[in-house]
């Protein structure tokens, strides 16, 4: 095996929650800083990281979470069911906000902003759009467009495909 | 350690290029850094790299993208367009600091 360096990634986003949509952006953006190209694909529930009445209230999912600690993350374990009381995963998302906050990781909207200003190539999943009944109008600016799954095959030419 | 002379100066360089001894730094060894990474310095070349080193001298550390926008009053798109192919990695080599350690 050759070790030829990346030169392009297509990184899929399924998963709306917090944890679920941050990864990729950082994949992505750390992706265009190294000089390789980046396409993201947002579906199912990671569509909600380029919609833009929510991208900005995204939230981490504390139900089914048995790695959870508070007050941080060397606390004491969260146990699960409490979880589910109300208002945890606002309390949760507000604290991984002031830590994101002093680490320079800009909340979802800017960083979109920021991939796509990057040169990174913003896409919503076609079957997805059509199941949420979303129009353009519900998108971010950046995003660029609507592809079908086909499409994304066709675009991630020569490409590493992540799932995340 | 690597070493490196550009016109008459000797530089040490880790095994990916970038400076170790920034006292060994000057405008000069910059535009010959600049060269190596296909980069010609202009005025807003010179913008960037003198914000890396004010920030630099107050945080101890290579300012990321979002400090860049935000702190430096750099627009990313101007980033990419001057330093194409990895601004930060490839402005913070030119400035003479250290590799990027930061992921975003």
């Amino acid at each position: 095996m050759s070790d030829e360096p990346i030169k392009k990634v297509s990184i899929i986003v399924s998963r709306g929650s917090l944890e679920g949509i941050y990864p990729g952006l950082i994949m992505a953006n750390g992706a265009r800083m190294e000089g390789i190209e980046a396409n993201l694909f947002f579906t199912f529930f990671g569509l909600y990281g380029i919609l833009k009445k929510y991208m900005n209230s995204i939230k981490i999912a504390t139900v089914g979470n048995p790695a959870m600690r508070v007050p941080s993350a060397k606390g004491f374990p969260l146990p699960t069911w409490m979880g589910a009381i109300p208002g945890m995963s606002a309390f949760a998302t507000s604290m991984m906000n002031k830590e994101m906050e002093a680490l320079d990781i800009p909340p979802v909207g800017e960083f979109i902003e920021m991939i796509s200003d990057a040169g990174g190539k913003i896409y919503a999943c076609r079957a997805t759009v059509d199941m949420f009944h979303l129009s353009d109008d519900d998108f971010c600016p950046q995003m660029d467009k609507v592809l079908t799954v086909g499409e994304f095959y066709e675009l991630s030419a020569g490409s590493q495909i992540i799932f995340t | 350690m690597p070493e490196k002379t550009i016109n008459g100066t000797t530089i040490t360089v880790d095994d990916d290029g970038f400076m170790t001894d920034h006292s060994q730094w000057n405008r000069e060894v910059a535009a010959a850094l600049a060269e190596e990474e296909e980069v010609t310095l202009s005025d807003a070349h010179w913008k960037v790299l003198d914000f890396i080193a004010s920030d630099f001298a107050e945080k101890g550390k290579v300012p990321g993208m979002r400090r860049m926008n935000k702190v430096g009053g750099i627009p990313t798109k101007e980033l990419y367009t001057l330093f194409p192919g990895g601004p930060i990695k490839k402005a913070a080599k030119i400035a003479g600091y250290p590799k990027p350690a930061s992921c975003v």
